[in-house]
Protein backbone atom coordinates (compact mmCIF):
# COMPACT_ATOMS: atom_id res chain seq x y z
CA UNK A 1 0.00 0.00 0.00
CA UNK A 2 2.64 2.46 1.17
CA UNK A 3 5.02 1.27 -1.53
CA UNK A 4 2.24 1.74 -4.12
CA UNK A 5 1.81 5.36 -3.16
CA UNK A 6 5.54 6.01 -3.47
CA UNK A 7 5.60 4.37 -6.91
CA UNK A 8 2.62 6.49 -7.99
CA UNK A 9 4.28 9.67 -6.82
CA UNK A 10 7.46 8.58 -8.56
CA UNK A 11 5.64 8.31 -11.86
CA UNK A 12 3.63 11.53 -11.51
CA UNK A 13 6.55 13.77 -12.45
CA UNK A 14 7.05 12.34 -15.94
CA UNK A 15 3.27 12.23 -16.51
CA UNK A 16 2.94 15.92 -15.70
CA UNK A 17 5.95 16.62 -17.87
CA UNK A 18 4.36 14.76 -20.79
CA UNK A 19 1.03 16.49 -20.33
CA UNK A 20 2.21 20.07 -19.95
CA UNK A 21 5.82 20.61 -21.01
CA UNK A 22 6.64 18.15 -23.80
CA UNK A 23 6.25 19.66 -27.25
CA UNK A 24 5.33 23.03 -25.67
CA UNK A 25 1.88 21.67 -24.83
CA UNK A 26 1.35 24.38 -22.19
CA UNK A 27 0.85 26.77 -25.06
CA UNK A 28 -2.19 24.76 -26.10
CA UNK A 29 -3.70 25.10 -22.61
CA UNK A 30 -3.14 28.82 -22.65
CA UNK A 31 -4.68 29.04 -26.11
CA UNK A 32 -7.65 26.99 -24.88
CA UNK A 33 -8.07 29.18 -21.83
CA UNK A 34 -7.96 32.25 -24.05
CA UNK A 35 -10.62 30.81 -26.33
CA UNK A 36 -12.77 29.88 -23.35
CA UNK A 37 -12.56 33.38 -21.90
CA UNK A 38 -13.26 34.88 -25.32
CA UNK A 39 -16.29 32.65 -25.71
CA UNK A 40 -17.54 33.66 -22.26
CA UNK A 41 -17.21 37.37 -22.98
CA UNK A 42 -18.77 37.21 -26.45
CA UNK A 43 -21.65 35.04 -25.24
CA UNK A 44 -22.26 37.29 -22.26
CA UNK A 45 -22.33 40.42 -24.42
CA UNK A 46 -24.74 38.68 -26.77
CA UNK A 47 -26.77 37.50 -23.77
CA UNK A 48 -26.77 40.97 -22.22
CA UNK A 49 -28.15 42.62 -25.34
CA UNK A 50 -30.76 39.93 -25.81
CA UNK A 51 -31.62 39.88 -22.10
CA UNK A 52 -31.97 43.67 -21.90
CA UNK A 53 -34.35 43.74 -24.86
CA UNK A 54 -36.46 40.95 -23.41
CA UNK A 55 -36.47 42.51 -19.94
CA UNK A 56 -37.52 45.93 -21.24
CA UNK A 57 -40.33 44.42 -23.33
CA UNK A 58 -41.59 42.36 -20.42
CA UNK A 59 -41.39 45.20 -17.89
CA UNK A 60 -43.02 47.67 -20.27
CA UNK A 61 -45.82 45.16 -20.82
CA UNK A 62 -46.32 44.53 -17.12
CA UNK A 63 -46.31 48.23 -16.27
CA UNK A 64 -48.92 49.28 -18.81
CA UNK A 65 -51.61 51.31 -17.18
CA UNK A 66 -54.44 49.11 -16.08
CA UNK A 67 -57.90 50.19 -17.20
CA UNK A 68 -56.51 51.15 -20.57
CA UNK A 69 -56.54 49.18 -23.79
CA UNK A 70 -53.38 47.13 -23.94
CA UNK A 71 -50.98 47.60 -26.81
CA UNK A 72 -51.46 44.45 -28.97
CA UNK A 73 -47.93 44.53 -30.44
CA UNK A 74 -46.46 44.69 -26.95
CA UNK A 75 -48.69 41.79 -25.96
CA UNK A 76 -47.39 39.69 -28.87
CA UNK A 77 -43.75 40.55 -28.13
CA UNK A 78 -44.29 39.79 -24.47
CA UNK A 79 -45.73 36.38 -25.42
CA UNK A 80 -42.69 35.59 -27.57
CA UNK A 81 -40.33 36.68 -24.79
CA UNK A 82 -42.17 34.56 -22.27
CA UNK A 83 -41.94 31.47 -24.49
CA UNK A 84 -38.24 32.19 -25.06
CA UNK A 85 -37.34 32.42 -21.37
CA UNK A 86 -39.50 29.42 -20.46
CA UNK A 87 -38.08 27.12 -23.16
CA UNK A 88 -34.46 28.15 -22.67
CA UNK A 89 -34.56 27.96 -18.90
CA UNK A 90 -36.53 24.73 -18.96
CA UNK A 91 -34.24 22.65 -21.19
CA UNK A 92 -30.66 21.45 -20.63
CA UNK A 93 -27.90 23.56 -22.09
CA UNK A 94 -26.26 20.57 -23.78
CA UNK A 95 -29.51 19.60 -25.51
CA UNK A 96 -29.82 23.20 -26.74
CA UNK A 97 -26.28 23.12 -28.12
CA UNK A 98 -26.99 19.83 -29.94
CA UNK A 99 -30.16 21.31 -31.42
CA UNK A 100 -28.26 24.38 -32.65
CA UNK A 101 -25.56 22.18 -34.17
CA UNK A 102 -27.44 19.25 -35.68
CA UNK A 103 -30.96 20.63 -36.24
CA UNK A 104 -30.73 24.35 -36.91
CA UNK A 105 -27.23 24.79 -38.40
CA UNK A 106 -26.22 21.30 -39.62
CA UNK A 107 -24.07 22.66 -42.45
CA UNK A 108 -22.11 25.22 -40.44
CA UNK A 109 -18.52 24.04 -39.87
CA UNK A 110 -17.54 26.81 -37.45
CA UNK A 111 -18.52 25.16 -34.17
CA UNK A 112 -17.15 28.04 -32.09
CA UNK A 113 -19.62 30.36 -33.78
CA UNK A 114 -22.44 27.98 -32.89
CA UNK A 115 -21.04 27.95 -29.37
CA UNK A 116 -21.32 31.77 -29.24
CA UNK A 117 -24.93 31.61 -30.40
CA UNK A 118 -25.95 28.70 -28.18
CA UNK A 119 -24.36 30.15 -25.04
CA UNK A 120 -25.52 33.69 -25.84
CA UNK A 121 -29.13 32.71 -26.42
CA UNK A 122 -29.05 30.63 -23.27
CA UNK A 123 -27.56 33.32 -21.06
CA UNK A 124 -29.93 35.92 -22.58
CA UNK A 125 -32.87 34.14 -20.98
CA UNK A 126 -31.22 34.21 -17.57
CA UNK A 127 -30.02 37.79 -17.92
CA UNK A 128 -33.55 38.82 -18.91
CA UNK A 129 -34.96 37.45 -15.66
CA UNK A 130 -32.13 39.01 -13.63
CA UNK A 131 -32.66 42.43 -15.22
CA UNK A 132 -36.43 42.20 -14.94
CA UNK A 133 -36.13 41.36 -11.26
CA UNK A 134 -33.76 44.30 -10.83
CA UNK A 135 -36.11 46.75 -12.54
CA UNK A 136 -39.04 45.52 -10.46
CA UNK A 137 -37.01 45.88 -7.26
CA UNK A 138 -36.79 49.67 -7.58
CA UNK A 139 -39.40 51.33 -5.36
CA UNK A 140 -42.48 52.29 -7.38
CA UNK A 141 -42.39 55.68 -5.65
CA UNK A 142 -39.25 56.49 -7.64
CA UNK A 143 -40.96 56.27 -10.99
CA UNK A 144 -44.08 57.94 -9.59
CA UNK A 145 -41.98 60.89 -8.47
CA UNK A 146 -40.29 61.09 -11.85
CA UNK A 147 -43.56 60.84 -13.78
CA UNK A 148 -45.22 63.39 -11.49
CA UNK A 149 -42.50 65.84 -12.52
CA UNK A 150 -43.57 65.35 -16.14
CA UNK A 151 -40.72 63.16 -17.30
CA UNK A 152 -41.70 60.49 -19.80
CA UNK A 153 -41.40 56.72 -19.44
CA UNK A 154 -38.07 56.43 -21.26
CA UNK A 155 -36.36 59.24 -19.32
CA UNK A 156 -37.71 57.78 -16.10
CA UNK A 157 -36.19 54.42 -16.97
CA UNK A 158 -32.93 55.92 -18.15
CA UNK A 159 -32.19 58.34 -15.31
CA UNK A 160 -34.10 56.95 -12.35
CA UNK A 161 -34.95 53.26 -12.57
CA UNK A 162 -32.11 51.65 -14.53
CA UNK A 163 -29.24 53.26 -12.58
CA UNK A 164 -30.80 52.10 -9.31
CA UNK A 165 -31.63 48.66 -10.68
CA UNK A 166 -28.05 48.27 -11.87
CA UNK A 167 -26.75 48.09 -8.33
CA UNK A 168 -29.18 45.29 -7.48
CA UNK A 169 -28.47 43.46 -10.72
CA UNK A 170 -24.69 43.46 -10.60
CA UNK A 171 -24.14 40.58 -8.13
CA UNK A 172 -26.48 38.25 -10.03
CA UNK A 173 -24.89 39.28 -13.28
CA UNK A 174 -21.49 38.36 -11.86
CA UNK A 175 -22.83 34.93 -10.96
CA UNK A 176 -24.21 34.54 -14.46
CA UNK A 177 -20.78 35.36 -15.87
CA UNK A 178 -19.19 32.68 -13.68
CA UNK A 179 -21.81 30.09 -14.66
CA UNK A 180 -21.35 30.94 -18.31
CA UNK A 181 -17.59 30.63 -17.99
CA UNK A 182 -17.93 27.07 -16.69
CA UNK A 183 -20.64 26.18 -19.21
CA UNK A 184 -18.34 26.95 -22.13
CA UNK A 185 -16.84 23.50 -21.56
CA UNK A 186 -20.07 22.04 -22.98
CA UNK A 187 -19.13 23.45 -26.36
CA UNK A 188 -16.45 20.73 -26.53
CA UNK A 189 -19.27 18.22 -27.07
CA UNK A 190 -20.20 19.81 -30.40
CA UNK A 191 -16.57 20.00 -31.49
CA UNK A 192 -15.83 23.59 -30.54
CA UNK A 193 -12.24 24.36 -29.64
CA UNK A 194 -11.84 25.58 -26.08
CA UNK A 195 -10.00 24.57 -22.93
CA UNK A 196 -11.60 21.15 -22.44
CA UNK A 197 -11.14 20.37 -26.13
CA UNK A 198 -7.37 20.80 -25.90
CA UNK A 199 -7.15 18.91 -22.62
CA UNK A 200 -8.97 15.87 -23.98
CA UNK A 201 -7.01 15.99 -27.22
CA UNK A 202 -3.75 15.97 -25.28
CA UNK A 203 -5.13 13.24 -23.02
CA UNK A 204 -5.95 11.13 -26.05
CA UNK A 205 -2.59 11.64 -27.68
CA UNK A 206 -0.54 10.80 -24.55
CA UNK A 207 -2.91 8.04 -23.37
CA UNK A 208 -3.04 9.77 -20.00
CA UNK A 209 -6.11 11.84 -19.10
CA UNK A 210 -5.44 12.50 -15.45
CA UNK A 211 -2.87 15.34 -15.58
CA UNK A 212 -4.55 17.44 -18.31
CA UNK A 213 -8.04 17.13 -16.78
CA UNK A 214 -6.91 17.91 -13.24
CA UNK A 215 -4.80 20.70 -14.74
CA UNK A 216 -7.69 22.42 -16.47
CA UNK A 217 -9.95 21.90 -13.44
CA UNK A 218 -7.39 23.94 -11.48
CA UNK A 219 -7.38 26.58 -14.24
CA UNK A 220 -11.17 26.90 -14.16
CA UNK A 221 -11.08 27.10 -10.38
CA UNK A 222 -8.43 29.81 -10.31
CA UNK A 223 -10.32 31.95 -12.83
CA UNK A 224 -13.59 31.54 -10.87
CA UNK A 225 -11.86 32.47 -7.61
CA UNK A 226 -10.39 35.58 -9.23
CA UNK A 227 -13.79 36.54 -10.69
CA UNK A 228 -15.52 36.04 -7.33
CA UNK A 229 -12.94 38.22 -5.65
CA UNK A 230 -13.38 40.98 -8.22
CA UNK A 231 -17.13 40.71 -7.82
CA UNK A 232 -17.09 41.13 -4.04
CA UNK A 233 -14.71 44.05 -4.39
CA UNK A 234 -17.02 45.77 -6.84
CA UNK A 235 -20.03 45.15 -4.63
CA UNK A 236 -18.28 46.63 -1.65
CA UNK A 237 -17.42 49.69 -3.73
CA UNK A 238 -21.05 50.11 -4.80
CA UNK A 239 -22.36 49.68 -1.29
CA UNK A 240 -20.05 52.44 -0.10
CA UNK A 241 -21.85 54.91 -2.34
CA UNK A 242 -25.08 54.08 -0.50
CA UNK A 243 -23.66 55.39 2.72
CA UNK A 244 -22.29 58.56 1.20
CA UNK B 1 -58.71 75.37 -12.31
CA UNK B 2 -59.60 71.74 -11.64
CA UNK B 3 -63.02 70.35 -12.25
CA UNK B 4 -63.81 66.83 -11.09
CA UNK B 5 -67.03 65.23 -12.26
CA UNK B 6 -68.38 61.85 -11.20
CA UNK B 7 -64.92 60.56 -10.24
CA UNK B 8 -64.89 56.92 -9.18
CA UNK B 9 -62.00 54.57 -8.61
CA UNK B 10 -62.08 50.93 -7.68
CA UNK B 11 -59.27 48.46 -7.09
CA UNK B 12 -60.81 45.18 -8.18
CA UNK B 13 -64.11 44.92 -6.30
CA UNK B 14 -63.14 47.50 -3.75
CA UNK B 15 -64.67 50.91 -4.43
CA UNK B 16 -62.25 53.52 -3.11
CA UNK B 17 -63.76 56.69 -4.59
CA UNK B 18 -67.49 56.89 -5.07
CA UNK B 19 -68.76 59.43 -7.58
CA UNK B 20 -66.94 62.56 -6.42
CA UNK B 21 -67.68 66.05 -7.74
CA UNK B 22 -65.32 68.82 -6.83
CA UNK B 23 -64.14 72.15 -8.08
CA UNK B 24 -60.86 73.78 -7.13
CA UNK B 25 -60.34 77.43 -8.06
CA UNK B 26 -56.97 79.14 -8.61
CA UNK B 27 -55.39 80.29 -5.37
CA UNK B 28 -57.42 77.96 -3.19
CA UNK B 29 -55.74 75.92 -0.46
CA UNK B 30 -57.84 72.81 -0.16
CA UNK B 31 -57.07 70.59 2.81
CA UNK B 32 -58.36 67.04 2.61
CA UNK B 33 -58.75 65.20 5.90
CA UNK B 34 -60.32 61.91 6.88
CA UNK B 35 -59.59 58.52 8.46
CA UNK B 36 -57.14 56.19 6.76
CA UNK B 37 -58.73 54.22 3.95
CA UNK B 38 -61.20 57.01 3.27
CA UNK B 39 -59.85 57.49 -0.25
CA UNK B 40 -58.25 60.89 0.30
CA UNK B 41 -54.83 59.89 -1.04
CA UNK B 42 -56.41 58.11 -4.00
CA UNK B 43 -58.40 61.24 -4.73
CA UNK B 44 -55.23 63.30 -4.75
CA UNK B 45 -53.38 60.77 -6.93
CA UNK B 46 -56.23 60.77 -9.42
CA UNK B 47 -55.77 64.52 -9.93
CA UNK B 48 -52.47 63.95 -11.78
CA UNK B 49 -53.46 60.50 -12.99
CA UNK B 50 -50.95 58.56 -10.92
CA UNK B 51 -54.12 56.55 -10.38
CA UNK B 52 -56.25 56.02 -13.43
CA UNK B 53 -59.89 56.79 -12.54
CA UNK B 54 -62.39 54.04 -13.22
CA UNK B 55 -65.07 56.53 -14.14
CA UNK B 56 -65.59 60.27 -14.37
CA UNK B 57 -63.74 63.18 -15.88
CA UNK B 58 -61.10 65.56 -14.56
CA UNK B 59 -60.61 68.88 -16.31
CA UNK B 60 -57.50 70.95 -15.70
CA UNK B 61 -57.36 74.47 -17.16
CA UNK B 62 -59.97 73.52 -19.72
CA UNK B 63 -58.25 70.28 -20.79
CA UNK B 64 -60.00 66.98 -20.10
CA UNK B 65 -56.99 65.11 -18.75
CA UNK B 66 -58.83 61.81 -18.35
CA UNK B 67 -59.05 61.65 -22.16
CA UNK B 68 -56.57 58.90 -23.25
CA UNK B 69 -55.33 61.08 -26.11
CA UNK B 70 -54.08 63.84 -23.80
CA UNK B 71 -50.30 64.14 -23.35
CA UNK B 72 -50.29 63.43 -19.64
CA UNK B 73 -46.60 64.31 -19.25
CA UNK B 74 -47.34 67.87 -20.41
CA UNK B 75 -50.17 68.13 -17.86
CA UNK B 76 -48.08 66.74 -15.02
CA UNK B 77 -45.40 69.37 -15.69
CA UNK B 78 -47.92 71.94 -14.49
CA UNK B 79 -48.78 70.07 -11.30
CA UNK B 80 -46.17 69.52 -8.61
CA UNK B 81 -46.52 66.59 -6.26
CA UNK B 82 -45.00 65.93 -2.86
CA UNK B 83 -45.10 62.40 -1.46
CA UNK B 84 -45.28 61.02 2.05
CA UNK B 85 -41.98 59.19 1.61
CA UNK B 86 -40.22 62.05 -0.22
CA UNK B 87 -39.14 59.83 -3.14
CA UNK B 88 -35.98 61.77 -3.78
CA UNK B 89 -33.71 60.07 -6.31
CA UNK B 90 -30.99 58.47 -4.15
CA UNK B 91 -28.57 58.09 -7.05
CA UNK B 92 -28.23 61.82 -7.64
CA UNK B 93 -27.05 64.88 -5.79
CA UNK B 94 -29.63 67.29 -4.46
CA UNK B 95 -28.82 69.74 -7.23
CA UNK B 96 -29.43 67.13 -9.88
CA UNK B 97 -32.61 65.96 -8.13
CA UNK B 98 -33.93 69.48 -8.62
CA UNK B 99 -32.60 70.22 -12.09
CA UNK B 100 -33.15 66.89 -13.87
CA UNK B 101 -36.83 67.30 -14.71
CA UNK B 102 -36.70 70.96 -15.85
CA UNK B 103 -33.75 70.17 -18.11
CA UNK B 104 -35.05 66.89 -19.51
CA UNK B 105 -38.48 68.27 -20.27
CA UNK B 106 -36.97 71.23 -22.09
CA UNK B 107 -38.25 73.81 -19.62
CA UNK B 108 -34.78 75.19 -18.89
CA UNK B 109 -31.16 74.92 -19.97
CA UNK B 110 -28.81 73.33 -17.46
CA UNK B 111 -27.34 76.72 -16.41
CA UNK B 112 -30.78 78.25 -15.89
CA UNK B 113 -31.87 75.20 -13.92
CA UNK B 114 -28.76 75.37 -11.75
CA UNK B 115 -29.42 79.03 -11.01
CA UNK B 116 -33.04 78.25 -10.25
CA UNK B 117 -32.00 75.38 -7.97
CA UNK B 118 -29.62 77.68 -6.10
CA UNK B 119 -32.41 80.20 -5.59
CA UNK B 120 -34.85 77.56 -4.38
CA UNK B 121 -32.30 75.98 -2.06
CA UNK B 122 -31.56 79.33 -0.51
CA UNK B 123 -35.24 79.86 0.03
CA UNK B 124 -35.53 76.70 2.13
CA UNK B 125 -32.16 77.30 3.79
CA UNK B 126 -30.40 74.26 2.35
CA UNK B 127 -27.87 75.91 0.05
CA UNK B 128 -24.97 73.96 1.52
CA UNK B 129 -26.67 70.65 0.70
CA UNK B 130 -26.59 71.15 -3.08
CA UNK B 131 -23.87 68.57 -3.61
CA UNK B 132 -25.01 66.13 -0.95
CA UNK B 133 -26.94 62.95 -1.61
CA UNK B 134 -30.43 62.32 -0.22
CA UNK B 135 -29.13 59.67 2.19
CA UNK B 136 -27.15 62.36 4.01
CA UNK B 137 -30.23 64.46 4.80
CA UNK B 138 -32.71 64.30 7.64
CA UNK B 139 -36.36 63.58 6.90
CA UNK B 140 -37.37 67.20 7.21
CA UNK B 141 -34.59 68.30 4.90
CA UNK B 142 -35.54 65.62 2.39
CA UNK B 143 -39.13 66.77 2.33
CA UNK B 144 -38.13 70.41 1.90
CA UNK B 145 -35.98 69.33 -1.05
CA UNK B 146 -38.89 67.33 -2.45
CA UNK B 147 -41.07 70.45 -2.33
CA UNK B 148 -38.38 72.50 -4.00
CA UNK B 149 -37.88 69.83 -6.66
CA UNK B 150 -41.56 70.08 -7.56
CA UNK B 151 -41.41 73.89 -7.54
CA UNK B 152 -38.51 73.89 -10.00
CA UNK B 153 -41.02 72.88 -12.69
CA UNK B 154 -42.88 76.14 -11.96
CA UNK B 155 -46.20 74.34 -11.46
CA UNK B 156 -49.57 76.06 -11.32
CA UNK B 157 -50.77 73.72 -8.63
CA UNK B 158 -49.16 71.69 -5.86
CA UNK B 159 -50.44 68.38 -4.57
CA UNK B 160 -49.29 67.22 -1.14
CA UNK B 161 -49.85 63.60 -0.12
CA UNK B 162 -49.44 63.45 3.68
CA UNK B 163 -46.16 65.39 3.49
CA UNK B 164 -45.46 65.28 7.23
CA UNK B 165 -46.72 61.79 8.13
CA UNK B 166 -43.35 60.08 7.76
CA UNK B 167 -41.44 62.72 9.71
CA UNK B 168 -40.17 62.80 13.26
CA UNK B 169 -42.38 65.21 15.21
CA UNK B 170 -39.59 67.75 15.65
CA UNK B 171 -39.19 68.02 11.87
CA UNK B 172 -42.83 68.60 11.03
CA UNK B 173 -42.59 72.32 11.71
CA UNK B 174 -39.85 73.09 9.21
CA UNK B 175 -41.83 71.41 6.40
CA UNK B 176 -45.09 73.10 7.35
CA UNK B 177 -43.31 76.46 7.39
CA UNK B 178 -42.25 76.01 3.78
CA UNK B 179 -45.80 75.06 2.85
CA UNK B 180 -47.23 78.06 4.68
CA UNK B 181 -44.89 80.38 2.88
CA UNK B 182 -45.92 78.82 -0.40
CA UNK B 183 -49.55 79.35 0.52
CA UNK B 184 -48.90 83.02 1.32
CA UNK B 185 -47.40 83.47 -2.13
CA UNK B 186 -50.71 82.44 -3.61
CA UNK B 187 -49.95 78.91 -4.83
CA UNK B 188 -52.97 76.74 -5.45
CA UNK B 189 -52.60 73.77 -3.14
CA UNK B 190 -54.38 70.51 -2.44
CA UNK B 191 -53.08 68.99 0.78
CA UNK B 192 -53.93 65.61 2.24
CA UNK B 193 -52.85 65.78 5.86
CA UNK B 194 -53.48 64.90 9.47
CA UNK B 195 -52.20 68.28 10.66
CA UNK B 196 -55.40 69.94 11.85
CA UNK B 197 -53.51 73.04 12.93
CA UNK B 198 -52.26 73.50 9.39
CA UNK B 199 -55.76 72.94 8.00
CA UNK B 200 -57.14 75.63 10.28
CA UNK B 201 -54.38 78.14 9.73
CA UNK B 202 -53.66 77.80 6.02
CA UNK B 203 -56.65 76.13 4.43
CA UNK B 204 -59.20 78.13 2.54
CA UNK B 205 -61.46 75.09 2.49
CA UNK B 206 -61.48 71.82 4.39
CA UNK B 207 -62.84 68.64 2.85
CA UNK B 208 -63.69 65.71 5.09
CA UNK B 209 -63.76 62.36 3.32
CA UNK B 210 -64.94 58.98 4.51
CA UNK B 211 -65.76 55.76 2.68
CA UNK B 212 -64.81 57.19 -0.70
CA UNK B 213 -67.24 60.10 -0.43
CA UNK B 214 -66.96 63.75 0.53
CA UNK B 215 -68.93 63.88 3.75
CA UNK B 216 -68.60 67.55 4.51
CA UNK B 217 -66.72 70.61 3.32
CA UNK B 218 -66.51 74.11 4.62
CA UNK B 219 -64.36 77.12 5.31
CA UNK B 220 -61.96 75.97 8.09
CA UNK B 221 -63.19 78.07 11.02
CA UNK B 222 -66.77 77.09 10.44
CA UNK B 223 -65.71 73.53 9.77
CA UNK B 224 -63.87 73.06 13.05
CA UNK B 225 -66.23 75.21 15.11
CA UNK B 226 -69.48 73.71 13.93
CA UNK B 227 -69.27 70.43 12.01
CA UNK B 228 -72.70 69.38 10.79
CA UNK B 229 -72.45 65.70 9.98
CA UNK B 230 -72.31 63.15 12.81
CA UNK B 231 -69.41 61.32 11.11
CA UNK B 232 -67.37 64.54 11.03
CA UNK B 233 -68.11 65.24 14.68
CA UNK B 234 -66.97 61.72 15.63
CA UNK B 235 -63.77 62.07 13.64
CA UNK B 236 -62.90 65.51 14.98
CA UNK B 237 -63.57 64.46 18.55
CA UNK B 238 -60.95 61.76 18.13
CA UNK B 239 -58.22 63.81 16.48
CA UNK B 240 -58.56 67.18 18.16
Amino acid sequence: MFQGAIDWLDRIGPRVYTAFVEGDRWKLYLKGLGLTLEMTVVALCFGLVLGLIVAVIRTAHDQQRVDRRKNPLLGLLNGICQIYTTVIRGTPMLVQLFIWTFVIFPSVRNKVLIGFIGLGVNSGAYVAEIVRGGLMSVDIGQSEASRSLGMNYLDTMRFIVVPQAFKNILPSLGNEFITLFKDTSLVQAIGGTELLYYASTIGGRTFDYMPPLIGIAVMYLVVVIVLTWLQSKLERRLRQSDRR
Amino acid sequence: MIDVKGLSKSFGDHLVLDNIDQHISPGEKVVVIGPSGSGKSTFLRCLNLLEQPTAGTITFDGVVITDPKVDIDAIRRQMGMVFQHFNLFPNMTIRRNITLAPVRTGLMKQEEADAEAAKLLERVGLTEKADSYPAQLSGGQKQRIAIVRALAMKPKLMLFDEPTSALDPEMVGEVLDVMKELAREGMTMVVVTHEMGFAREVGSRVIFMDGGKIVEENEPHAFFAGPKEQRTIDFLSKVL
